[in-house]
């Protein structure tokens, strides 16, 4: 009897130990994305800086100097301020990006003069502060020294610093200044490269798929195409970005940094996944279906073209938007070829200079400025968004397309 | 003009498509036609576009060829090859207005003008030539047609012949990589010796600025590398193991169907989940946590590269490949071996222990190869989290690098692509790669048999 109750405790201890590993590595997820999405948050605000702006309507646009223009009125509104070095604290509470804005409202104005509060972009190390990112010791925090903390307190006295909605974090592309970086150029740079990594996979998988389950004979050469196949899926993703540095870049000499060749790259590193999700999806087809069309006539590759693919397509789809998804997140082979210059423009062509949004997450997360954490896991947030984007499309493709046979 | 050209292709190809398909159809009754008027068309279609097509590859790589050559001769005096290479490639850019940057050299201006004249002519000469021969073919075509001509037969072949190219490209993906890093392993083996490099102790791949410094030369002894690198797997590995094994053994024996339903795909997101994410949480959360800790035993024991950082994020990442491949070799023992085993009275463990695990034996096992191959090539996570400095060392809480973070580290940011440094990239990427194979064919060899096993 002592026997069995050990043997029921041993029982009950191994089933423990399951759940607590389901539950460790159930955990582990949940603490990844907490970590990411609480510090994240706080990115998609910016801190602004409320100014009054007061330009009579008689005033001729053009003639204003903005940078001068915009100095003037900050000044105007703290008229005790005389020293050049207390100006200067005062101004250097604005971001660079806050005289843009400024000459952006002397534009839309239309000669129709302003008058009142008007809200501009501030300096990072004050939307740090406002953040509660670096915290306040005395009278300094962070980069905030005692003479620009007395401004940022007198304008938190009149309600003039607030949290609003971040302008630059989806519009803009990287920028020194962390409170203008934003990730469009990189946003747009991956989906130029995950365009062109399906438009080149995609064709060549099914089609090489279709060949290798329907057509080739089985020989030793068959053999070798499937498990070369089936060892490139395993290869590293580096190797991939090698492979481009050496072949896309150094021998067809096609123009580093562009995500023309962060597509080809990818796309070679995706085909593996889409051939094998394509075959196996290829497999599924009933023969029946096949052999009744080979019996009423039809020629084989009119078989596989009017049948046996647009069955297959739903699972076909499945696997490649997955292979596409995990494109989508990959940086090492995007280092390989140049893409992680430091790009300020939205890449217009598939052959401008770009990053992609992975890179574009490791770049900031390797800068030494702690304003760009916040930045790196908001850019995580949008990556992650798109890859569900891209595992629910599938998931609803296998669900309510793909057929049981 | 190129642009144009092809889209007067495409309008060509269209048109004989419908006078092909009208013509076919008008020559007689359906069932007297050999193939549909639809595979005339086709035909025709093809028989304008794939001529031009590779006539316009072939043209425009002569067209480089002889374009670099003639514009070589401008820069005669110049010995250094590499920069005869960049001045080319600098001509070539201003032409285009890539750049705008002017070389300062007698011949630049000059090698501008010849190298625009001679594109231009080229062009004229390349829109002349591939339309005549368009509009050849297109009269050819429609020529062509007649009722028994087997138009289906030729497209249904080219087809086919395409299939097979498709299917072809996975080999020479495999020989490309193969090819391109053997080609600069061997330049790297040229001033590098092979023992030096496989057995040698010391990693410094830095080569002086100055020729006369001392110790210039860097040395390239590759073990430090390596053991890092399996230092760092061991450590995921230690992580990924017991979670992942004990999951599987959970999910396939214990959990009830919804359990399973839900909890499956939640441990897999783990595996979806981009390593550039992994990596910024290894040094913005796991390195604080693991150096608060390591503070508290004795302070400044752990740095913020420690293996041990890397290690445990990498593990959490490779869970769910041995979770998930565990899962379907438990899954593949018949349920008749289980349920003999519980009804001599043995309990759920014991037959895990001493039946299913046995008799999944091959495919656990290449779930460890799997995971431990992923962990060997992980890039991003020990970029980010590990250190860039050799250090021979096995203690876990020191600073180690690996092969992903020293070919990152050769091959980006500013590079002459000739010295040893960067070919070191390439001959530590080729035993990666090489070693990342033998796992996999060995790991799918196993998958293999366990299959047939139990088929």
């Amino acid at each position: 009897m002592n026997n069995l109750n050990k043997r029921n405790k041993a029982e009950t201890r191994f089933k423990l130990y399951g759940i607590s590993a389901v539950i460790i590595a159930i955990t582990f997820l949940f603490v990844l994305l907490f970590n990411i999405f609480s510090s994240g948050v706080s990115a998609f605000k910016a801190s602004y800086i409320g100014v009054k702006i007061e330009i009579p309507s008689a005033m001729n646009i053009d003639e204003i100097n903005p940078r001068k223009e915009f100095k003037r009125q900050v000044l105007k509104m703290f008229p005790e301020v005389e020293t050049r070095s207390d100006k200067r604290a005062l101004l250097s509470l604005f971001s660079k990006g806050a005289i843009y804005e400024f000459e952006d409202l002397l534009e839309q104005s239309d000669s129709n003069g302003l008058d009142g509060y008007y809200w501009f972009l501030a300096h990072g190390d004050l939307d740090m502060y406002i953040k509660g990112t670096v915290e306040r010791r005395g009278n300094e925090a962070g980069r905030i020294n005692s003479k620009r903390m007395t401004f940022v307190d007198a304008l938190r006295e009149q309600n003039l610093i607030q949290l609003q909605a971040n302008k630059y974090l989806l519009s803009s592309a990287d920028s020194r200044e962390p409170e203008m970086a934003g990730i469009r150029g990189a946003i747009v740079g991956s989906l130029y490269a995950i365009l062109i990594a399906f438009i080149v996979s995609f064709p060549l998988g099914v089609l090489s798929a279709l060949y290798m389950e329907k057509l080739a004979s089985r020989n030793k050469f068959s053999d070798i195409i499937e498990t070369n196949i089936n060892n490139l899926a395993a290869v590293p993703s580096i190797v991939f970005g090698l492979l481009g540095l050496a072949i896309f870049l150094n021998f067809f000499s096609l123009p580093r940094s562009a995500p023309l060749v962060g597509g080809l790259t990818l796309a070679v590193m995706t085909l593996p996944t889409i051939v094998i999700a394509s075959r196996s999806a290829i497999k599924s087809v009933p023969p029946s279906i096949e052999e009744a069309s080979i019996g009423l006539g039809a020629s084989k590759i009119q078989t596989l073209m009017n049948f046996t693919l647009p069955l297959a397509m739903p699972g076909i789809m499945t696997g490649t938007i997955i292979g596409i998804a995990r494109a989508l997140g990959e940086t090492a082979p995007l280092l390989m070829i140049g893409m992680v210059a430091f790009v300020v423009d939205v890449p217009g062509t598939p052959l401008d200079p770009s990053t992609a949004l992975p890179v574009q997450i490791f770049l900031w997360a390797d800068s030494p400025e702690r304003a760009f954490v916040e930045r790196t896991s908001a850019a995580i947030m949008v990556l992650l968004l798109f890859l569900v984007l891209l595992n629910l499309a599938a998931i609803y493709i296998r669900n309510k397309l793909e057929r049981k046979w | 003009m190129t642009e144009l050209l092809y889209i007067a292709l495409f309008i060509l190809a269209s048109y004989s498509f419908m006078v092909n398909k009208g013509r076919a159809a008008s020559l007689g009754k359906f069932n007297t036609l050999h193939s549909q008027p639809y595979y005339h068309g086709l035909y025709s279609s093809i028989l304008i576009f794939l001529p031009a097509i590779i006539l316009l590859i072939f043209w425009s790589s002569i067209q480089n060829i002889m374009t670099n050559l003639s514009i070589r001769d401008f820069f005669v005096d110049v010995s250094d090859p590499g920069l005869i290479k960049f001045y080319i490639d600098s001509v070539i850019n201003y032409s285009n207005g890539v750049s705008s940057k002017i070389i300062e050299h007698d011949g630049f201006m000059p090698a501008v003008e010849k190298y625009s004249s001679l594109t231009y002519t080229s062009t004229i000469l390349k829109v002349i030539v591939v339309t005549g021969l368009s509009i050849i073919l297109l009269r050819a075509s429609i020529k062509v047609v007649t009722v028994d001509f087997k138009a289906r037969d030729y497209v249904e072949s080219m087809f086919t012949t395409l299939m097979k190219f498709s299917s072809v490209i996975a080999i020479f993906v495999t020989i490309g990589i193969v090819l391109s890093l053997l080609f600069e392993t061997l330049r790297f083996f040229a001033t590098v010796n092979v023992f030096d490099f496989l057995f040698g102790l010391h990693w410094s791949p830095q080569t002086a600025i100055r020729a006369d410094q001392v110790g210039s030369s860097g040395s390239f002894g590759a073990i430090p590398v390596f053991l890092g690198t399996i230092l760092i797997s061991i450590i995921a590995m230690l992580v990924a193991v017991p979670i992942g094994m004990y999951s599987a053994i959970y999910l396939s024996q214990y959990a009830s169907e919804t359990v399973r339903t839900y909890a499956k795909p939640i441990i897999e997101i783990l595996a979806g989940i981009p390593t550039v994410v992994y990596g910024f949480f290894a040094v913005i959360t796991v390195a604080p946590f693991f150096r608060d800790l390591g503070d508290k035993i004795s302070p400044g024991t752990l740095s913020g590269e420690s293996a041990i950082i890397a290690g445990s994020v990498m593990g959490i990442m490779i869970i769910p490949f041995i979770t998930s491949l565990t899962d379907d070799a438990m899954n593949a023992v018949p349920g008749s071996l289980k349920e003999g085993s519980l009804a001599m009275g043995a309990t759920v463990s014991e037959t895990t222990r001493q039946v299913i695990i046995p008799a999944s034996f091959h495919g656990i096992v290449a779930s460890f190869l799997l995971a431990f191959s992923r962990a060997i090539g992980e890039t991003m996570i020990v970029v980010m989290a590990a250190g860039f400095a050799a250090n021979l060392t096995l203690n876990p809480f020191e600073s180690v690098t690996t092969v992903t973070v020293q070919i990152v580290g050769l091959l980006t940011g500013d590079q002459e692509f000739d010295s040893a440094k960067t070919l070191s990239a390439f001959a530590l990427a080729f035993v990666l790669f090489f070693l990342t194979l033998i796992l996999n064919i060995i790991a799918l060899n196993m998958v293999k048999k366990y299959r047939e096993q139990y088929e």
